[in-house]
């Protein structure tokens, strides 16, 4: 049985890297007492994949994972478990059954919102919200395209910034403080990372762009909603239905269809 | 949750910030406002290193049982965040609570090898505490040492407040509980040292003074004052089985040398080869009890979530229960945890055992003859023969292992060039062993890898009068053996990998120093150096100039034979053995007769003064 998992991560725990985490996760989930699979072999190890890994630094309300599992409890009952065996900054939220035959999310991986905020003590990001949004319009908006030179491993290649991100605006936070909303294009291929946007619209608005100045934060992963992220035929035609019935419940409700589907939305709850 | 000692901007740019974060899993919290003593705990090198160590992991947990202390821990920061807190002048702080570790009321720092001495005073340094005793005042932590290094404390005695003599588990609510009442009580820093001096195991350096004749030996050390201690006596924990254990040991985030839960199955080691200090100081050998090994296993494998269980001991072979726990081990392990069966000897129930839970194709069998001929084994009391040895391999190769390792030492007392030449030749007969297995039902060809480290006289051993080789005598030792090794028939087969020197000769002045050499630690830190364990930090050229301008001889401490009737710097330390057991064992080694075990037959060590362990089978 396939369980994705989604959790967040605050605090301290940012500095904790991705691979860090999974073997955190390993350790956690066998003091949780999940019942999770093992591959075979001399060294099982367990089976379990990251939808997609978050850079050092930042922090995060919407990660996920896919394990598999040889039983389970009800998912109240298996967050709490994991919860109680998490560190102080980590926070399970979701733990549902996928279908059998589900994509990993690894695969599914589309795009992920962020927000981004400068640091109290560096001062704030523009002198104020309508400040910023004004200057995320010039960028995002009245540039028609946004190239840049984007550095791969061994090369460099540009590309039109612009066709990557998916959204782009500023947003009020509580007690009066903003931040930038950023949809990012996300996953294995044109994987765009929050920096490279925010230091690109930094030198855009002529100011020296600081990394450690900003707190970024990762609000939620998504898969396209349009992609079956189930294998096998009839599983496929089941998830057609499912999409047209939930399309015709947005249509009904004079909504419009998101283009994007929270990774963990494809899952359901065990009682 | 808190906030860190440091501001993202640094934590962002340095490697690994995980090291400096807190926050693992079983990390103790407390409200440092409600405790009466707050304790910083350090092993002065980098935190992988650090968190790997068991000793640090029991002692945090038993000092946090205590409601009224909070013990925090400390490691080296890494020469990157080094650099960053000189600069801005940021003062160390401990992990749990991200405080000062200068506001502490005590800095306990473990001390393991000599290469880590300068790594202390980058400690001492980057906390903003004097690095001199004689220097702190009212409002220092008192910095205490533990570990196997303060056997011989003097090098660095002008750095601590005191010293704590043996196994931390049995003195320290005393010594804890005296500091409370003093400070109550209003007492000064001073009143405190002089009233801790009295409790067994407490060494306070700055109580004592040391003379020295012309030719540089010591001519006396004595106690300054009549109430203070002429001796003073390590402690040993002589209830292992009822002893503090850390059922909840502290989970990393990143990955350390250790990352595995560790079972310490006994203490001490019966076999008494003549280089070991370990073997001497932790006398009497002390079981822990199955049933307790068992519960610990399980609460530790639940409590953490590690995928693997390591046994610890000195020689785990020797322990009476081993085949029991084993399979107990193997039957109650849960899925994908692994069990690590260091430390044992070669014989078909060790090979069985290993074969069941490691992959034999790519594990590779670790014997350690330590010298290459069966003459110079005795001298040293290894009791392993050419035979066993010959014999384990073959068993191991018919089991379907084909890597043997192999750790030999160089610069032992008499040892000749015929006994150089032994060590590849015994590899090579390995090598031979193996090719005896017929071509269909061998798979390849063997590796067998031989290491060569050099010879370093430690305290409290009988070889403690040895002297060592110069620099150019080690190298010309590994030479010869190499020379050796390429005129093996097997050669294609046999590997061989040997060390600087640099290193062995500072390892031997600061094993057997005495209080004169501190001032070369001092010079050598001002000059840059620390981390001197890893080959990468490790700058010999400093180290010579610390040695120049202090006006220090190496040879006076390394090259000369020390006199059995010599004061040695440590002699004012009881560790159980005596002085008289270890002459006769010198004697015995440079005749080349070998000794038995404990279990063999009792020599009178003088161990069995602490009335426990291998000591009390003897008495029926």
């Amino acid at each position: 049985m396939n369980i994705r998992i989604k959790f967040g991560k605050y605090g301290v725990m940012k500095f904790i890297g991705h691979l860090d985490m999974m073997r955190y996760f390993q350790k956690a989930i066998r003091r949780a007492g999940i019942d999770i699979a093992y591959s075979g072999g001399y060294s099982p190890h367990q089976i379990m994949s990251f939808a997609a890994p978050l850079g050092v630094g930042i922090t995060s309300s919407g990660e996920y994972f896919d394990i598999s599992v040889n039983s389970t409890r009800s998912s109240r009952a298996s967050i709490d478990a994991l919860n109680s065996a998490m560190a102080e900054g980590v926070t399970i939220l979701e733990y549902k059954k996928l279908p059998d035959t589900a994509k990993t999310s690894m695969s599914l991986v589309a795009a992920a919102d962020y927000h981004v905020s400068m640091k109290p003590e560096y001062g704030t990001f523009f002198s104020s919200q309508e400040e910023l949004q004004r200057k995320v319009e010039e960028f995002f908006i009245g540039q028609p395209q946004i190239l840049i030179t984007k550095q791969a491993k061994k090369s460099q290649m540009e590309l039109d910034l612009k066709q990557f991100i998916y959204g782009m605006e500023a947003v009020g936070l509580e007690h009066g403080a903003y931040a930038l909303f950023l949809r990012l294009c996300t996953g294995s291929s044109n994987n765009i990372k929050p920096e490279l946007a925010l230091e690109t619209f930094c030198q855009f608005c002529g100011l020296t762009y600081q990394p450690f100045q900003f707190q970024t934060h990762r609000l939620e992963v998504y898969a396209k909603s349009d992609e079956i992220p189930v294998k096998g035929e009839k599983e496929q035609q089941a998830y057609r239905d499912y999409l047209s019935r939930l399309k015709g419940s947005y249509e009904k409700q004079g909504k419009e269809f998101p283009e994007f589907l929270p990774l963990g939305a494809l899952g359901e709850d065990i009682p | 949750m808190n906030t860190l000692a440091l501001p993202d901007e640094i934590l962002l740019s340095i490697d690994k910030p995980a090291r400096y974060i807190g926050n693992e899993i079983n990390m103790v919290k407390k409200d440092p406002s409600t405790v009466a003593v707050r304790f910083a705990m350090c092993f002065p090198d980098v935190y992988e290193i650090g968190m790997s160590h068991l000793g640090i992991q029991i002692l945090y947990s038993m000092f946090n049982q205590r409601e009224d202390v909070y013990c925090e821990r400390v490691y080296s920061p890494w020469g990157d965040l080094h650099k960053i807190m000189k600069e801005r002048q940021i003062p160390l702080f401990t992990l749990e609570t991200q405080s000062p570790v200068k506001d502490m009321d005590f800095l306990g720092i473990t001390i393991q090898y000599e290469m880590c001495y300068t790594n202390i005073l980058q400690v001492l340094d980057l906390s903003q505490i004097p690095l001199l005793s004689s220097q702190r005042g009212e409002g220092c932590p008192i910095v205490i040492g533990g570990g196997p290094c303060t056997y011989n404390p003097e090098p660095l005695a002008d750095f601590f407040d005191l010293f704590y003599i043996g196994e931390g588990e049995t003195r320290y609510d005393e010594l804890l509980d005296l500091y409370k009442s003093l400070r109550e009580q209003g007492g000064t820093r001073q009143e405190f040292l002089r009233a801790a001096c009295k409790l067994p195991g407490i060494y306070v350096p700055s109580l004592y003074e040391a003379t020295y004749q012309e030719d540089g030996t010591i001519a006396s050390f004595q106690p300054k004052y009549e109430d203070v201690p002429a001796t003073v006596e390590k402690e040993a924990e002589m209830d292992l089985s009822r002893a503090p254990y850390p059922e909840k040991p502290l989970v990393p985030y990143i990955k350390v040398t250790q990352d595995r839960v560790v079972l310490e199955i006994q203490r001490g080691c019966i076999r008494g080869c003549r280089f070991c200090q370990a073997g001497m100081v932790y006398r009497p050998t002390r079981e822990r009890e199955l049933s307790v090994l068992k519960q610990y296993a399980q609460e530790m494998l639940e409590n953490t979530g590690h995928e693997e269980i390591s046994l610890s001991s000195l020689s785990s072979s020797d322990y009476s229960h081993l085949p029991e726990l084993v399979d107990f081990l193997m039957e109650s392990k849960g899925q994908g945890v692994n069990i690590s069966l260091p430390s044992l000897r070669i014989d078909a129930f060790s090979l069985e055992a290993m074969g069941k839970v490691q992959d034999v194709r790519k594990s590779s069998l670790t014997f350690a003859p330590e010298a290459g001929s069966q003459r110079l084994r005795d001298v040293i009391n290894k009791g392993l023969t050419e035979e066993v040895i010959l014999h384990g391999a073959g068993l191991a190769f018919e089991g379907g292992w084909q890597k043997v390792k192999l750790y030999f030492m160089l610069g032992l007392p008499t040892e000749t060039e015929e006994d150089m030449r032994e060590i590849p030749r015994l590899a090579d007969k390995i090598a031979r062993r193996y090719y005896e297995i017929p071509k269909d039902k061998r798979n390849g060809k063997c590796q067998i890898t031989i290491s060569t480290s050099f010879f370093v006289p430690k305290p409290f051993t009988p070889l403690q009068w040895a002297p060592m080789c110069p620099k150019e005598g080690y190298l010309a030792r590994a030479k010869v053996v190499n020379e050796e090794m390429k005129a093996q028939l097997n050669r294609k087969s046999l590997k061989y990998n040997w060390h600087e020197a640099d290193v062995t000769v500072l390892e031997g002045v600061f094993a057997r120093g005495d209080r004169r050499v501190g001032q070369v630690l001092q010079k050598a830190y001002e000059k840059g150096c620390m981390f001197d364990a890893w080959t990468e930090c490790f700058d010999n050229q400093k180290w010579m100039e610390a040695f120049q301008e202090t006006g220090v001889s190496i040879d006076f401490y390394n090259l000369r034979q020390r006199d059995l009737d010599e004061i040695l710097p440590w002699d004012f330390i009881r560790c159980g053995v005596t002085k008289e057991f270890l002459k006769r064992e010198w004697e015995r080694a440079q005749n080349g007769q070998v000794t038995l075990n404990c279990k063999e037959a009792c020599n009178g060590c003088g161990a069995a003064s602490y009335q426990g362990g291998v000591c009390l089978e003897h008495q029926n």
